[in-house]
């Protein structure tokens, strides 16, 4: 398996190569909203410029992105759902998982099932019906809205990636706690949950995540710009019919993403950790 | 064994003890109940509720802001006497299809590459990983700008390679604009498939690929019968969920073609979108939405028995 540098060719071939070939697939496009979000439009709208590289570099989109339009207020929107709407969801599927990773109980195995099923069922089979239940509730056009229904999502997939983590804490520990005298509830927040945080982290990463990727029920839910989230709002509100502001767009865009790239860079191993556990394990 | 400990821990309150408060909760049945409590019903309220909502809005002639009228199958006799519905039912089979096939080899290739030594292997992968990260609507908004019609960067660099003459419309010309969307989507959802096949290529020890080199297996062989068999449970539920999200898919398709053109790029997330939503016809939006129920249920229970024989 070891090669040698004396394979300088073959390492080529096998690695260096198909590397740079995917790190410019799917690093190209981010590159593409940073280097368009700092084009003056001179450049932007011209077919004889090479378009590669920035010539004479601006930050206009951003400020007029910051100042001209509601950004800020969706950002705000977006930090606020993705935190409230984490936090509930982590709490309460740290509350299904751990009575089914940990307990005997009758319903157990309807319950295990029901979850597994609930994070499957896609949104599109939900949204029309969803629509008018939020409708008869009167909570058209709120961030509640979404703080009730992004848990939908949420619930089911950290419930799903907890239960294993519950499941690898030996239970002599937990009997150690309770002949000591804790009682079930002590023994879960004081002994399983503090060597579980791995396992939070990572739902709460992947919570965070899913909740400022989420668009079905923001766009359906959200239709006034004060209220929107930041990919609702720059999908429709920065798209101007057919007279484009790509600069304005590739900055939200990319401004859009950084709170995202920023939580994912400090904890790419639980969130790594977290993918292949909801998708890998059972 | 899981009642034992705690009847040990705590009498009876059959020894002469009134039940107390306390006593109630350290029953493994009713602290297991209290605990699941809210998020069962949570979940009872806004999944399964609007789920079978779902079903009884699709046998109504539903419009918004109205009351419905009991049609029975009628929506869905309707759809299916619909061209539109079939072309429907071909762009999101072609999309999925098309998509997973490409994102399971591009992925498997890519976690092939990741999985030998380099220095600055875990900024790679974190790097690699960016594309499923960063919310769809936003990174799409960028392949627009890509594939622009008239300021495309990738009708500029076959232009100047000489390759074309004059720049394709990406998005406008039907048949392109799926190919498009196919695009996207494998580059979004690729390495998804990239990170986690490398995780269960990392599980392989080794001495296996030692083992089958002093037999005098080809790389090819060692891949055949070394990395597959390992990798082939972990490839297999990750293609699953894979196939049952991009049947789900909506928001790449809604932000990049909203459909179009004239239909050519609508999947049933998008088309029911369009008639519940945008139209406002909620029993027939209702019933366009379940149409994908039947290929669901059966990628769903494959998953379960797949995982039960695991």
């Amino acid at each position: 398996m070891m090669v040698g540098g004396r394979d300088l060719l073959s390492r080529t071939r096998r690695l260096y190569l198909p590397l740079a070939a995917f790190i410019v697939l799917m690093l190209f496009p981010f590159y593409w909203m940073l280097i368009t979000s700092i084009k003056p439009n001179r450049e932007l709208y011209s077919a004889k410029i090479m378009p590669l590289i920035v010539h004479q570099p601006t930050l206009k989109h951003y400020i007029d992105l910051l100042w001209e339009t509601n950004f800020l207020t969706w950002t705000y929107n977006t930090m606020l759902v993705a935190v409230v709407t984490t936090l509930v969801s982590v709490v309460i599927g740290t509350m299904i998982a751990y009575p089914l990773a940990r307990m005997n109980f009758p319903g157990a195995a309807i319950v295990a099932i029901g979850i597994a099923a609930t994070y499957l069922v896609p949104q599109p089979l939900l949204f029309i019906p969803m629509s008018d239940i939020i409708n008869r509730l009167e909570l058209g056009n709120t961030l509640t809205a979404v703080m009730l229904t992004y848990p939908t999502l949420l619930i089911p997939f950290s419930a799903w990636l907890l239960m294993g983590y519950f499941k690898s804490v030996p239970r002599e520990l937990e009997e150690a706690a309770r002949i000591d005298g804790a009682s079930r509830f002590q023994a879960m927040a004081r002994i399983v949950l503090p060597l579980c945080t791995p396992g939070l982290l990572s739902a709460g990463i992947f919570c965070f995540t899913l909740a400022q990727n989420e668009f079905l029920y923001a766009l359906i839910f959200l239709a006034k710009s004060e209220v929107r989230t930041v990919p609702i709002g720059v999908v429709t509100e920065l798209i101007r019919g057919d007279v484009f502001y790509w600069g304005q767009l590739m900055a939200g865009a990319l401004l859009g993403s950084v709170p995202v790239a920023i939580i994912y860079s400090f904890f790419v191993d639980y969130y790594v950790a977290g993918l292949t556990a909801g998708a890998v394990k059972n | 064994m899981a009642v034992g400990p705690a009847t040990l821990a705590r009498p009876a309150p059959a020894a002469g003890r009134p039940v107390t408060l306390r006593g109630l909760l350290e029953r493994e049945g009713v602290f297991s109940w209290l605990m699941l409590a809210p998020g069962v019903l949570f979940l009872l309220a806004f999944v399964a509720y609007p789920f079978f909502y779902g079903i009884f809005l699709s046998l109504q002639d539903r419009r918004v802001a109205t009351e419905g009228v009991f049609v029975g199958l009628a929506n869905f006799r309707t759809l299916i006497h619909d061209a539109v519905f079939w072309q429907v039912t071909g762009n999101t089979l072609k999309y999925v299809a098309v998509t997973t096939v490409l994102k399971l080899t591009g992925g498997l290739a890519m976690a092939l590459v990741v999985n030998q030594r380099f220095r600055g292997r875990n900024v790679v992968r974190a790097a690699l990983l960016l594309p499923f990260i960063v919310p769809t609507a936003l990174s799409t908004v960028a392949w627009m700008w890509i594939l622009d019609p008239t300021f495309s960067v990738v009708n500029w660099l076959l232009v100047h390679g000489g390759l074309i003459s004059s720049g394709f419309s990406w998005l406008g010309n039907a048949s392109l604009a799926m190919w498009s969307l196919i695009v996207v989507n494998t580059w979004r959802g690729m390495p998804f498939y990239g990170i986690t096949l490398l995780a269960g290529l990392q599980t392989i020890s080794p001495d296996l690929y030692e083992a089958a080199a002093i037999d005098g297996a080809s790389t090819v062989q060692r891949f055949l019968y070394v990395t597959l068999p390992v990798i082939k449970p972990v490839l297999i539920i990750v293609t699953m969920f894979s196939v049952i999200f991009t049947f789900g898919d909506f928001q790449l398709i809604y932000a990049l073609t909203h459909g179009g053109p004239a239909n050519a790029t609508h999947v049933f997330s998008t088309w029911a979108f369009d008639i519940g939503m945008s139209a406002g016809l909620l029993g027939m939006g209702a019933a366009v939405a379940l149409a994908i129920l039947p290929a669901l249920v059966v990628l769903i229970v494959g998953l379960t028995i797949y995982l039960r024989r695991e």
